[in-house]
């Protein structure tokens, strides 16, 4: 019961307190590129999740079994960002091949996630934060829906945005950083909610 | 003739096309780095340091990488002069190297070292690019200290942790959290507009034409905007 709690309290916290975009200021071009429409946000925070889950669950063994094994901490950086950019080449070739209608919907979203930082630094922080395998899945689900979310919302708030009027100046990304800048706002009001939800 | 060239691409990175404020690259670390000056200067010097380094190594290798597999080798060595800079930081400076965590990783995927392997070192000679690294460098340095400069000042009351008499006292946090970044930053995108009358910006919305990762993605996002026209 108690391991099942703490799962809960990871995921929580990583969608609502500590959400990856508007908190942490991670993943912010996909955020501020691909929120015009709600179908793409869909998309992209779909693909992003799916990639997080995926790259934790393959970066995960290879740090503990064999960097630490071997000594070489030191070249986690190198080796996470090769093997995340293997692998979203590889599920593409994958979907492509075999399950077509899931690539056509997915596929344009998966090149532009192997550079993402949120990706890499959802696999960074896993180590970082000592998870064990199964919270660091969770932890990579909670950034990813967290992700998702913002995505979502964020489309919504841009829909309003460009048929408003705003100043000359303000017009395009100075006035969708603001916005975003209100959404992040909104998100404070989660502070504390985890810790007070178990205690 | 030919040493103003080179002061011309100098001075491009620092005001012309300033990566923070013109090419809007770079926004992530922009905007978590900036809450305080001492690791919005921090976070300058380490990627500058990485990008004269990484442009300097591409431009020599351009002749020998395949064209079709630079984007792996240009991120291999972005990753291993990360890896140098981090290991750097973590013995000679450990406070900093607190300070900016998982952001001084990420540096492999800020995308204006990337972005500048691709536009400018391999295409370039060597001492071009290493010019061109240090101007791009420097203008990411300024931009960051700009942004850190206004968010310290008014969020904590002070200027790279030293109290300043009067601001203390009325301290706004907002600017020091995650909204105050995002909001600042805005604003000053609004100013650099105004100061230019409209000019500078070249990317007044995030497209397929101003992303360095254009070359990864293999026409990924133009599939993308072709979509989003139907």
């Amino acid at each position: 019961m108690d391991t099942f709690k703490s799962l809960v309290a990871i995921l929580l916290t990583a969608v609502l307190v500590n959400n990856y975009v508007l908190r942490q200021f991670l993943g912010i071009c996909p955020f501020l590129g691909v929120s015009k429409k709600l179908n793409q946000a869909v998309g992209m925070g779909v693909a992003v999740t799916f990639v997080m889950l995926l790259a934790t669950a393959v970066t995960w063994p290879i740090q503990v079994f064999v960097l630490n094994n071997l000594g070489l901490e030191y070249m986690q950086t190198i080796v996470f960002i090769l093997v995340i950019a293997a692998l979203v080449q590889f599920v593409e070739i994958f979907l492509k091949k075999f399950i077509p209608s899931l690539h056509k919907s997915l596929g344009v979203y998966l090149p532009l996630i192997t550079t993402n930082c949120a990706v890499l630094g959802v696999t960074i922080n896993n180590i970082k934060d000592g998870f064990n395998f199964g919270e660091s899945m969770v932890n990579s689900l909670g950034c990813g829906l967290g992700f998702m979310l913002a995505m979502v919302l964020f489309s919504g708030v841009r829909s309003r945005i460009d048929e408003s009027d705003i100043p000359e100046h303000f017009k395009g990304l100075p006035a969708t950083l603001i916005a975003a800048s209100f959404v992040s706002l909104a998100f404070f009001g989660f502070e504390g909610v985890v810790d007070n939800l178990f205690a | 003739m030919k040493k103003n060239n080179y002061w011309k691409i100098l001075i491009t990175g620092l005001l012309k096309e300033n990566p923070v404020f013109v090419l809007i690259l770079g926004t992530c670390p922009t905007l978590a780095m900036s809450n305080s000056v001492t690791s919005a200067v921090g976070m300058g010097l380490a990627a500058t340091a990485v990008l004269i380094c990484s442009n300097a190594v591409v431009s020599l290798l351009r002749k020998f990488i395949p064209d079709s597999v630079r984007i792996p080798c240009y991120i291999v060595v972005i990753a291993g002069f990360v890896t140098l800079v981090e290991m750097f930081i973590h013995a000679y400076l450990p406070d900093l190297y607190e300070s900016l965590g998982v952001f001084l990783a990420l540096i492999t995927v800020n995308c204006i070292i990337l972005g500048r392997a691709e536009m400018f070192a391999g295409k370039n000679t060597v001492g071009k690019s290493v010019l061109d690294g240090i101007g791009m460098g420097l203008g990411f340095t300024i931009a960051l200290l700009c942004m850190a400069t206004v968010r310290e000042v008014i969020g904590a009351g002070s200027f790279a942790g030293i109290p300043i008499p009067f601001m203390e006292n009325y301290k706004i946090e907002f600017f020091v959290k995650a909204p105050g970044g995002l909001m600042v930053y805005g604003i000053l995108i609004a100013v650099v507009n105004i100061i230019t009358k409209g000019k500078a910006i070249k990317k007044k919305e995030f497209n397929c034409a101003g992303c360095p990762s254009a070359g990864v993605c293999n026409g990924g996002c133009k599939a993308n905007e072709a979509k989003e026209g139907e």
